[in-house]
C-alpha cells in the first residue's frame, strides 16, 4: 500500500490529474473506497454485490480501511453501520436486491438517525421467481426513505458518485446517507474506462464534530444527551417531534442538491437541449438512451437525452425547464413498475407527453431498438421494423 | 463522557439547570458509588414512565448505580419496556430498531476502538427477552461468536411487556399468554448456556434480590467485556402487570424464583477469573492502606 496523503475533497474530486484505467464497476467502487479514508466496512455476500465487498476486504487487508468484517446478514450489517457511524466512523457497505430489502428497516432509519454513510446498491431482481439479474425495481423502495439516491450509468459514474458521496453525506447541512445504485452485472461485472485520481491521495478523515447531530462517543457535553428521547414522553410529543424531524430530513435531502451540482456537475446531464423529443433515463437505461439519441440524430431526428444522476433529491425544477417545449418524453426503464416514469409525470405540468416505457424486467437487456420504436412513434414515422446494431 | 466534558465551565453554574448541576456535584461521575447508598446521591435515572412497582425499573436503577465508569459509558436499548427508563438516564443512550442492539453495539464499539484506542469506553446493551432472544437472536448470537467486547444484559420478564403481554421465547412452557391461547408449547430458552457456548467470557444469571450482588455482577460483566470479550447477564425482572404480581409481592416473587430456577449463577473463563482475583486483591490492599 502506498503512503496516502490527505488532500482536500475539492482537489481530489475536481482538480487532481486523472489516469485512464479499464476496470469493472466493482473495481470502480473499490477504487473510490480506497481514496475515501474509510474507517469501517461491513460486508454480507450477495450476487452481484459480492465482488465489490471482496475488493474492499482486500483494501482492509492492505491497510486502506481500518476495520472490516463479514456480518451475520444484511439487517445486522446495516444496523452495525449505524452503530459505527454514530460512534464517529466513516463507513461503507453495499448490497443487492433481496439483501437491500432484508436490511431495509435499518436503512430506512438511517436518515432519521442522521447517519452519513455510503451504501452501494448493485441491482438485482427481488420477488419470485428467483433471478440474480439486474432488474432495478428495488430502487423504488429506496426513494421514500430520506436517503440521497444517486444512479450511476457506468463505471466512471460509480467511481465519481461514490467518492463524492462520502463528502456530500458528511456536509453539515446534509448529514444523510448516500446511496450509489448501479445495475448489477451490466456495470459491476463489465469493464469501462474510468479516469482515476492518484491512489496515493485520500480524503480528509471524517470529523464527527462538524455535525448537526453529535456522535455518541462520550466526548461532548451535555451529560444528558438523549435524556428526553421524544417518543417516551407522550404521544403528542412523539407526533410533533417525529413530524418536524422528518421535515428537516427532507429539507436536508433537498439541500444536498447544491453539493451534487458542485461535485458531480448537476442532478441531470442534458444532451441536445433544443430537442423536440427527449429520452429521460437513469442508470444503464441512460446508456441505452444515449445510443438511441445518437442513432436518431444520425437519422436527422431532433432527439435529446436527459440523464438523471440524482433520484433523491429529484431534479423537478431542472426537468421542468428542460422539458418545457418537448412534444414527447420517452422513459426507458429496467423494471416492471416504471418508477421513473411516475416520477417524471409527477414533476412536469403536462404529464400527458410522457411515454411510459419502453421497459424490460427480470434483468433483461434493454435493446436500443425498443427506444427507437418509441422515437419513431413520437415523430409519427411509420417504419417497417428497422434493426439498428 | 470524558469527565472533562461533564464539568460545567466556571461561571456557568448559575445558568445550568439545577438538575444538571446536582448531577455533576452529587452524581456518580468520576467516582464509584455504593448501591447501598442509593437515595443519598444524585442518581443517573430518576423519573421514568415505567409501571409503578415494576421490578425491571428497579433493576435499571441499580444498573445505573453500578456502572464502573458512567462518564464513558454508552447504553443501547431497543423497543420494549426497559427503554422507557433507559432513555431518561444521564448516560448517552442509543435506540435503533427492535432487536438490533447487538449489531449496532458491534459497529459502535469498533468505531470507538478505532477513534479512542487508549481510552476506556464501555458499551452496554440492556434489552428485553423478546429483543435479544427472539427478534434479535441472530445478532445477539453473532456478536458473541465474533467476540465483540461489550456487555449484554437481558432483562427477562418472560413476556412481551411493551406490546401488551404476548408469549416470548423466554416465557415458561405451558403458560397462557396472548398469542399463546392454549399455553406456550415449548420450553424457556436456555440463554445462559447459549451465551457460554457462543463465546461469552463472563456469564451470570441473577434474580434481583440483593442489590449489592446485582451491582457486583454488573460491574464484573462490564470490566470483563472491556478487557476480554463479550459478557452476558440474564436477569429475572418480573412484569407485575402481565403476570399479575401485586407490587408489594414483587420481591417475594423474585425470592421464590431465585429458589426455583433463577439461583444465582456465575461462570467465567480462567483468564477472567484470574483478572478479578488480581483486581480484588489490589482493592483489598487499597482499603488496608
Ligand atoms: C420490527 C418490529 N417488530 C415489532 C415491534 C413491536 N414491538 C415493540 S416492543 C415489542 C416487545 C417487547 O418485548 P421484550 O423485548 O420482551 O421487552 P419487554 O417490553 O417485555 O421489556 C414488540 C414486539 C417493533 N417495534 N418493531
Ligand atoms: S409492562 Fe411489565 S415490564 Fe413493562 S413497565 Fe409495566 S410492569 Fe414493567
Amino acid at each position: 500500500m502506498p503512503e496516502q496523503r490527505v488532500v482536500e475533497p475539492e482537489y481530489l474530486i475536481l482538480e487532481a490529474p486523472r489516469e485512464r484505467k479499464f476496470i469493472t464497476g466493482s473495481q470502480a467502487f473499490a477504487e473510490a473506497v480506497k481514496r475515501a479514508n474509510v474507517d469501517v466496512a461491513i460486508a454480507y455476500p450477495i450476487t452481484p454485490q459480492s465482488e465489490t465487498m471482496h475488493l474492499v476486504g482486500d483494501l482492509y487487508a492492505q491497510g486502506y480501511v481500518k476495520d472490516y468484517y463479514r456480518a451475520e446478514e444484511e439487517y445486522g450489517a446495516m444496523s452495525a453501520i449505524a452503530g459505527a457511524v454514530r460512534g464517529g466512523a466513516r463507513a461503507f457497505t453495499a448490497t443487492s436486491g433481496p439483501g437491500l430489502l432484508r436490511g431495509l428497516e435499518a436503512i430506512a432509519s438511517w436518515p432519521g438517525h442522521r447517519i452519513p454513510a455510503v451504501l452501494g446498491i448493485m441491482t438485482r431482481v427481488v420477488n419470485a421467481p428467483l433471478s440474480i439479474q439486474p432488474d432495478n425495481v428495488e430502487i423504488a423502495y429506496l426513494l421514500n426513505a430520506g436517503l440521497i439516491v444517486l444512479h450511476a450509468e457506468n463505471q466512471q459514474d460509480v467511481f465519481d458518485f461514490t467518492l463524492a458521496g462520502f463528502v456530500i453525506s458528511e456536509k453539515v447541512d446534509v448529514y444523510l446517507p448516500v446511496v450509489v445504485a448501479t445495475e448489477g452485472f451490466f456495470v459491476t461485472h463489465a469493464k469501462g474506462y474510468v479516469d482515476l485520481p492518484p491512489e496515493d491521495m485520500k480524503l480528509p478523515p471524517r470529523d464527527p464534530y462538524k455535525a448537526p447531530v453529535p456522535p455518541t462517543d462520550c466526548e461532548i457535553p451535555p451529560a444528558r444527551i438523549q435524556r428526553d428521547a421524544p417518543v417516551q414522553k407522550s404521544n403528542f410529543m412523539s407526533y410533533l417531534i417525529h413530524a418536524v424531524w422528518q421535515q428537516e430530513v427532507w429539507s436536508a435531502n433537498r439541500r444536498a442538491a447544491k453539493w451534487i451540482k458542485h461535485y458531480l456537475g448537476g442532478l441531470i446531464e442534458v444532451v441536445n437541449p433544443d430537442a423536440e423529443v427527449f429520452i429521460v433515463a437513469s442508470g444503464c437505461a441512460a446508456a441505452q438512451g444515449r445510443e438511441a439519441q445518437r442513432y436518431a440524430t444520425m437519422e436527422g431526428l431532433n432527439v435529446g437525452l436527459v440523464k438523471i444522476k440524482s433520484l433523491r433529491p429529484f431534479p423537478t425544477n431542472e426537468l421542468r425547464e428542460v422539458l418545457k417545449n418537448a412534444k414527447a418524453v420517452i422513459v426507458p426503464e429496467h423494471n416492471i413498475v416504471g418508477w421513473l416514469a411516475k416520477e417524471v409525470k409527477a414533476a412536469i405540468p403536462n404529464s400527458g407527453i410522457v411515454v411510459d416505457g419502453p421497459r424490460v424486467y427480470g434483468g433483461m437487456t434493454l435493446p436500443v431498438e425498443l427506444i427507437m420504436d418509441e422515437i419513431y412513434k413520437a415523430f409519427g414515422i411509420k417504419k417497417e421494423k428497422k434493426t439498428v446494431v | 463522557m470524558g469527565l472533562e466534558y461533564v464539568r460545567i465551565s466556571p461561571g456557568f453554574e448559575k445558568y445550568m439547570p439545577r438538575d444538571y448541576v446536582d448531577l455533576v456535584k452529587y452524581g456518580p461521575f468520576g467516582k464509584q458509588v455504593d448501591v447501598m447508598q442509593m437515595g443519598q446521591f444524585k442518581e443517573l435515572v430518576e423519573e421514568h414512565p415505567m409501571c409503578a412497582g415494576c421490578y425491571m425499573a428497579y433493576f435499571i436503577r441499580v444498573f445505573y448505580a453500578a456502572l464502573p465508569n458512567p462518564e464513558d459509558t454508552i447504553v443501547l436499548g431497543t423497543a420494549g419496556c426497559a427503554r422507557l427508563a433507559l432513555s431518561q438516564a444521564a448516560v448517552p443512550f442509543i435506540y435503533g430498531n427492535y432487536g438490533d442492539t447487538n449489531a449496532v453495539a458491534s459497529g459502535l464499539k469498533r468505531a470507538l476502538s478505532i477513534r479512542f484506542p487508549d481510552k476506556v469506553k464501555d458499551v452496554v446493551v440492556i434489552a428485553g427477552d423478546g429483543g435479544l432472544i427472539d427478534i434479535g437472536f441472530g445478532m445477539t448470537m453473532h456478536s458473541w461468536f465474533r467476540r465483540e467486547k461489550f456487555t449484554t444484559i437481558m432483562v427477562d420478564n418472560e413476556v412481551y411487556g411493551n406490546t401488551g403481554g404476548q408469549e416470548s421465547g423466554m416465557s415458561p412452557k405451558g403458560i397462557q399468554l396472548k398469542m399463546a391461547p392454549l399455553g406456550k408449547k415449548f420450553d424457556k430458552i436456555n440463554a445462559v448456556e447459549l451465551a457460554k457456548t457462543a463465546g461469552c467470557v463472563y456469564v451470570a444469571r441473577i434474580s434481583p434480590t440483593n442489590p449489592k450482588r446485582i451491582a457486583k455482577t454488573i460491574r464484573r460483566a462490564i470490566l470483563a467485556a472491556r478487557h476480554f470479550g463479550p459478557t452476558f447477564i440474564h436477569a429475572y425482572t418480573s412484569c407485575n402487570i402481565e403476570y399479575s404480581i401485586p407490587t408489594r409481592e414483587v420481591l417475594a416473587d423474585a425470592r421464590k424464583r431465585e429458589k426455583q430456577d433463577f439461583k444465582f449463577y456465575e461462570w467465567m473463563t480462567d483468564e477472567v477469573k484470574e483478572f478479578f482475583e488480581e483486581l480484588e486483591r489490589k482493592e483489598k490492599q487499597e482499603v488496608k492502606k
